[in-house]
């Protein structure tokens, strides 16, 4: 375990702050002077989960290291609503390239900041899961391998919601994109297919993969300080919802997101060295349908022509995962106990 | 001056040029919501204010907010039946917050601490006769004293306290205690005179020329029903019988003890009846056990205690060292009714705790303040029909409990304030009740309740020590962290947080948070994701 | 210090005394040699410092580059042929971002049919890019046109490419006069880029740009080429006072002062041309040659003075757009705009096909007795194509044409393929 639980203050292991806490309990998010990597002024949608993802990660990395953080960015929804000329939103050195290659334009800038013996500043490339699971694959793949000093951010909105909710290697089963339509026997995207690139990522013996939600903001920003403390590749997934791409109410984007790990759809773990070294147990056991009924591109699986068939499918993709991972917390699901040493 | 590339290179903080705030539709706006214990709570007391306080370990805090509504947090912290705790919102996560031992622990820490109450205000000349010294009159007095207006507190009885002297047995409310609160307010500066009973309210008005008449008298009589006996020297009410013993004069009852009844007052008739010896303490009720009005806790504690129960019975006749008692059943509408069969039960003596009524002899004879219905009737500022009198506590229509009755104390001091300068009082509108469905109770940790410890069983027996103890510092503290905040901001940097657009301003030292309209696009994520509901949408005029 | 070596090896020791920081390899015939051999330096520690990243394709070699020189180091790397097509969304972008990069093209021709050698289709494919290229004569050229493009490209802000013709040059030896450290530290300054990913002053390098400043912004880069024209050859001037050396520079020119007849063409053929051009003159033609270093920026103003006395302009040129013509003739073509001289489009020497002096004499007395049509194919097999032409208009499944054609020669070629 990276991270040591609070123990009980209120909401001291779950809101972003409390008062009650010390600063050192604190999150990131909740301090005044936190750098506000990504500025207000952007144009993300209503609720955007990855204007929030980008931040909680960016500012977390940038406590890490002490402000010393540069940021490769692949084309996709956090390039284009941040950096509309003449306006930027990022207030870190950041540098757009293109599409496939943000994990390459790391290693160069990695590369430059090592021959220049920058050792202090730490590189971090970001892209959505197309620019990541798709179209920057190999390159990926190649930063792995070669082991660059980058630590790699994956905004995984499972879809491309720039170009306007199109399939990606990321999309999840029986999901309605504008490429997966919901017509025939079998509506939205087929079962089956798509990349773990987690478990992709573990492959390649990185240092450090790790998977995380919006939701849990001290689970995230644990997870990049730990990253920080490695040197070479590293890989950070973290789920993060699209209002627009997945038909859920603007206001519902961290309960979206709480609920696709509560529901073991998405696990929540890390992992060092190919090996997983802790996951994050289910607080509250959900079954899918509380996940799926708040997104419409789901809503063909309920309403007139329900198909509990698909819904099945998807409960028992969360049960394997909760198997493989061990996701169920005894202690949570089991009666509680008297308690006998009180925890302030 | 710029050598960067023209429009491919830009400079931070730029995108503030771009207002988002345009695209709005609703609005988030901060809120406070009314807390549902605060809401239950019949003295009026800011619970989740004074919770609030004490969270942070600033016990003198708490207790100074607590003791705006309510001077008694020793007192109320163990005779309350915590209205406040079967409304609390934690009760549909886990279990109500432990109010009522917080409020406890507050009470004995400023207690501990020698804690003062506020000072008197500056005196207005106003002068104010209250007329009994129970929980009503003495919460009116010390309401009244803050307001700067003269106070004189009378009451026949040689003590202060009223029925929380009276009525309520010492092992659930030590004397002490009750002793070291009242004289916190009497030492505000209340004229106080003892041993005087009031017989003429206009004379007593006139002769000290008060502007205006608190009553307060309590309701002092034990109710009788009329049981065919033998011997009713062997038959005694409640309320007597507590008084007797509070006196210092119990009455000699024998071994084996009947108490009528199904209140709070039969249980606290049984258990002092065992506290003098009574091998046997028998508690006869009409109806069922869970139909006895008494609170579940104080059953419970009886029970440990060997008290004993006999439901669905009633008494038909009292005979020498027997009692015939008339077995119930519940008919269709759950209502009991007689069955015929009878039992004998062996009895030295009955207690009757069949509830009290107030002692009206006094305001008959004045004619003046409008009584029915065995009460006094009084509008909503606790004003009688007779002009500058108000009445409050249990002689007045309402629950009679001393928590009631201390929230009659306040009100009445607010409506006699208003008339003694001749104003009307000011209604403040209720906020919104914060009901469980605007919380995300996901934030809050998972805790247990604290359970109070309790005195040993076997030293209960032959004394009056106290039974339930008081929480230690720590789980007081623990106790206190369970409060939800339900409906009231405290500062857990959620919206703060959870903006995408970084559109909520964390202002700092006030520990309080403000949306910055510039930027805010009205996404809801901070009112969704505010644990305890003080965020609300508002819709925007377009 | 003069040595007898091989073309790469003559690139790779000067790429070294440049001192790049960044250099990104990844292999393909025939750049293979210049980066195997920067890549020694490097380990030996004669490179230093230097990060020599094996990439896993030239879209990631160009893509480090683009990250390194965003950051502000040199960098350097090398393709050929379908290299440069698999990396051209890159090459686009690191002249769209004004990233001082420099790479070596080992001309090469493009599939399919898959070819490894030589002619210039891979450069022309990214004449567009906003990159300036630069066309090396000579081993000696293609070496000295390094140090130049480094000097060039960070003046500007723009990358560049130095073009050399796959094996003709790169596996060429021949006797290379290579700089010294010293010169060249004193020729090429330290790396000061015009923006730089910088903790302590940050930027947002690669913002979107939409139709309200696009055109603008690629003005002006063509403003920057424009000021490359001139810089060019005040930096080949600057190196030619330095070293004696007449590498570099916007065009060459060889007997065409006086010549009526001029050829115009880019990188090692020149010397061939020459060589015909001689021969030619010696049987009283009056006929010159005009090499095109710098095809990007193009020297319209150059070329038009360099040509404009002469009545033909015979462009030959190593690759050519199907279904149009020629690329370079084109080019010259605009530069003579309003001028009365003819112009004949000689496409030549395709996947590696040889340029002989015989070939070229023929030419060039064809040309004289006016037999040559606007656009002509240089020992173009007639048959074999009609051939071909015939199954295809009688067979539907015909297949493909690249093996009916080595069929029909019936020569054992497809094996030599490396």
């Amino acid at each position: 375990m990276t991270r040591r639980p609070i123990h009980f203050y209120q909401v001291g292991s779950f809101a972003v702050g409390n008062r009650l806490l010390s600063d050192g309990e604190r999150t990131v998010q909740s301090d005044a002077a936190r750098t506000n990597s990504i500025d207000s002024g952007h144009r993300a949608c209503q609720g955007c989960g990855e204007a929030l993802g980008a931040r909680y990660a960016l500012d977390a990395a940038m406590r890490a290291t002490g402000n010393r953080v540069v940021a490769v960015n692949a084309t996709g929804c956090l390039e284009v609503f941040s950096t509309p000329y003449p306006e930027t939103s990022w207030r870190i050195p950041w540098l757009h390239s293109l599409f496939g290659n943000a994990p390459a334009v790391a290693t160069g800038v990695a590369a430059a900041l090592r021959v220049k013996g920058r050792d202090d500043v730490r590189v971090v490339s970001q892209a959505g899961d197309g620019g990541t699971v798709d179209i920057g694959f190999g390159a990926l793949s190649g930063m792995f391998e070669r082991n660059d000093d980058v630590l790699f951010i994956c905004y995984d909105n499972e879809g491309y919601m720039n170009t306007g909710v199109q399939r990606s290697a990321a999309t999840p089963p029986a999901a309605r994109t504008a490429t997966t339509e919901v017509v025939g026997p079998h509506p939205g995207n087929a079962f089956g297919q798509g990349k773990d690139l987690p478990r992709i990522a573990m492959a390649h013996d990185v240092a450090y993969v790790a998977t995380a939600t919006v939701a849990d903001l001290h689970d995230l920003e644990a997870k990049v300080e730990r990253a920080m403390q490695f040197r070479g590749a590293r890989y950070l997934h973290i789920l993060v919802p699209c209002p627009l791409g997945w038909g859920s109410d603007s206001s519902e984007t961290i309960h979206v997101a709480r609920l696709a790990k509560e529901t073991g759809l998405f696990p929540v773990f890390e992992a060092e060295y190919g090996v997983v070294t802790s996951v994050s147990k289910i607080r509250r056991v959900t079954p899918v349908e509380e996940y799926l009924k708040l997104q419409r591109r789901f809503a063909h699986l309920f309403g007139k022509n329900p198909r509990p068939d698909i819904v099945t499918h998807l409960q028992e993709i969360a049960n394997r995962n909760i198997e493989r991972y061990g996701l169920r917390d005894e202690e949570v699901v089991a009666p509680r106990h008297a308690r006998t040493e009180v925890e302030v | 001056m710029n050598k960067r590339p023209f429009a491919i290179t830009l400079d931070v903080g730029s995108s503030r040029a771009n207002h988002t705030g345009s695209w709005r539709v609703e609005r988030p706006v901060y809120v406070d919501r009314l807390p549902p214990c605060n809401n239950a709570c019949p003295a009026g007391e800011n619970i989740q204010g004074w919770l609030y306080e004490a969270e942070s370990g600033n016990y003198e805090a708490a207790w100074r907010a607590l003791v705006e509504e309510n001077p008694f947090p020793a007192i109320m912290g163990r005779i309350c039946f915590h209205p406040c705790e079967t409304a609390c919102n934690r009760v549909q996560v886990d279990e109500a917050v432990g109010i009522n031992a917080v409020e406890r622990f507050l009470g004995d820490y400023a207690l501990a601490h020698g804690l003062r109450l506020p000072h008197p205000g500056a005196a207005t000349g106003h002068r104010v006769l209250v007329v009994g010294a129970g929980p009503a009159g003495l919460s009116a007095a010390y309401h009244l004293r803050r307001m700067g207006h003269y106070v004189r507190l009378v009451d026949s009885s040689p003590k202060l306290g009223g029925m929380m002297r009276y009525g309520i047995p010492a092992y659930r409310l030590p004397r002490d205690v009750l002793d070291a609160e009242i004289a916190r307010v009497i030492d505000m500066g209340v004229d106080v005179v003892l041993d005087h009973n009031v017989q003429d309210i206009e004379r007593e008005r006139e002769l000290g020329n008060f502007d205006a008449v608190f009553l307060a008298v309590g309701a002092q009589l034990g109710k009788r029903v009329d049981i065919p006996a033998g011997d009713s020297s062997k038959i005694l009410d409640a309320v007597t019988f507590l008084h007797q013993v509070a006196d210092e004069r119990p009455p000699m009852l024998g071994r084996r003890v009947v108490v009528y009844g199904g209140g709070d007052t039969a249980l606290d008739a049984a258990r002092t009846a065992r506290r003098l010896g009574a091998t046997e303490a028998v508690i006869v009720y009409r109806r069922t056990q869970d139909q006895m009005p008494a609170h579940g806790e104080e059953l419970t504690q009886a029970l440990g205690e060997g008290v004993t129960l006999r439901w669905l019975s009633t008494i038909n006749q009292v005979d020498g060292d027997t009692i015939m008692i008339e077995k119930m059943r519940l008919n269709a509408e759950g209502f009991p009714e007689a069955t015929g069969e009878f039992e004998a039960l062996g009895a030295d003596a009955v207690v009757l705790a069949l509830g009290q009524e107030t002692d009206l002899t006094l305001l008959e004879r004045d004619g003046r303040v409008e009584v029915k219905d065995g009460v006094v009737q009084v509008a909503s500022d606790l004003m009688t029909s007779d002009r500058g009198v108000f009445a409050g506590g249990d002689a007045v229509p309402a629950n009679r409990t001393a928590t009631v009755a201390v929230g009659h104390g306040k009100k009445a001091a607010r409506g006699i304030d208003a008339f003694v300068r001749g104003v009307s009082v000011e209604s403040v509108a209720k906020h919104e009740l914060a009901s469980f469905e605007h919380l995300n109770t996901w934030y809050y940790s998972d805790a247990e309740r604290t359970q109070r410890p309790e005195l040993e069983k076997v030293r209960r027996q032959d004394n009056f020590e106290e039974v339930v103890l008081g929480l230690t510092e720590r789980n007081a503290l623990f106790e206190a962290r369970r409060c939800m905040s339900c409906g009231n901001c405290f500062e857990c940097d959620n919206c703060f947080g959870v903006c995408p657009d970084n559109a909520v301003m964390k202002l700092g030292a006030n520990g309080k948070y403000e949306i910055d309209y510039d930027f805010c696009k009205g996404c809801g994520i901070c009112a969704r994701e505010c644990p305890c509901g003080a965020i609300t949408m508002v819709p925007e005029l377009i | 210090m003069l040595a007898q070596i091989e073309g790469s090896r003559a690139v790779a020791e000067t790429v070294a005394l440049c001192r790049p920081e960044v250099v990104c390899a990844y292999p393909i015939s025939p750049q293979t040699h210049i980066i195997e051999a920067v890549g020694v330096m490097v380990k030996e520690g004669r490179l230093a410092p230097c990060e020599f990243i094996n990439v896993e394709s030239e879209f990631a070699a160009m893509s480090v580059a683009i990250g390194a020189s965003a950051t502000g180091a040199r960098a350097y790397t090398a393709t050929a042929s379908q290299g440069l097509l698999y990396m051209i969304e890159a090459v686009y972008n690191a002249a769209g971002l004004g990233l001082p990069i420099v790479m070596t093209l080992a001309n090469r021709a493009i599939g399919a049919p898959i070819n490894i050698w030589n002619d210039h289709s891979d450069a022309m494919a990214v004449r567009d890019s906003g990159w300036i290229q630069l066309f090396a004569e000579t081993n000696q050229e293609a070496a000295d046109l390094h140090v130049q493009a480094f000097r060039l490209a960070e003046e500007l802000s723009v990358p560049v490419m130095v073009c050399m013709d796959g094996f003709i040059l790169t596996h060429a030896f021949e006797g290379v006069d290579l700089l010294e450290q010293s010169f060249v530290d004193s020729f090429l300054a330290p790396y000061d880029p015009r923006q730089v990913l910088d903790v302590d002053h940050p930027v947002s390098i690669g913002a979107m740009v939409g139709p309200e400043a696009f055109e603008e912004v690629r003005y002006l880069a063509h403003l920057r080429q424009l000021e490359a024209l001139e810089r060019i050859p005040a930096i080949a001037a600057e190196f030619t006072a330095a070293t004696g050396r007449h590498s570099g520079g916007l065009i060459h020119s060889y007997r065409a002062e006086d010549a009526t007849t001029i050829v115009v063409a880019m990188g090692s053929v020149l010397g061939t041309i020459k060589d015909a051009v001689d021969i030619r003159r010696e049987a009283g033609e009056s006929i010159g040659v005009v090499g095109i270093t710098s095809f990007r920026p193009f020297p319209s103003a150059q070329v038009r003075e360099a040509l404009g006395h002469a009545s033909q302009v015979v462009v030959i040129e190593k690759a050519f757009s199907i279904g149009h013509g020629g690329i370079l003739a084109t080019d010259v073509a605009m530069a003579l705009r309003g001028s009365d001289c003819v112009i004949r489009e000689v496409v030549a020497g395709l996947g590696g096909r040889p340029i002989t002096r015989q070939s070229l004499e023929r030419l060039f007395y064809r040309v004289e007795q006016g037999e040559v049509e606007s656009l002509l194919f240089l020992d173009l097999d007639v048959d074999v194509v009609n051939r071909e032409v015939e199954r295809m208009r009688s067979t539907r499944h015909s297949g493909p044409s690249a093996e009916n054609v080595l069929r029909d020669l019936g020569e054992p070629r497809v094996g030599q393929v490396s």
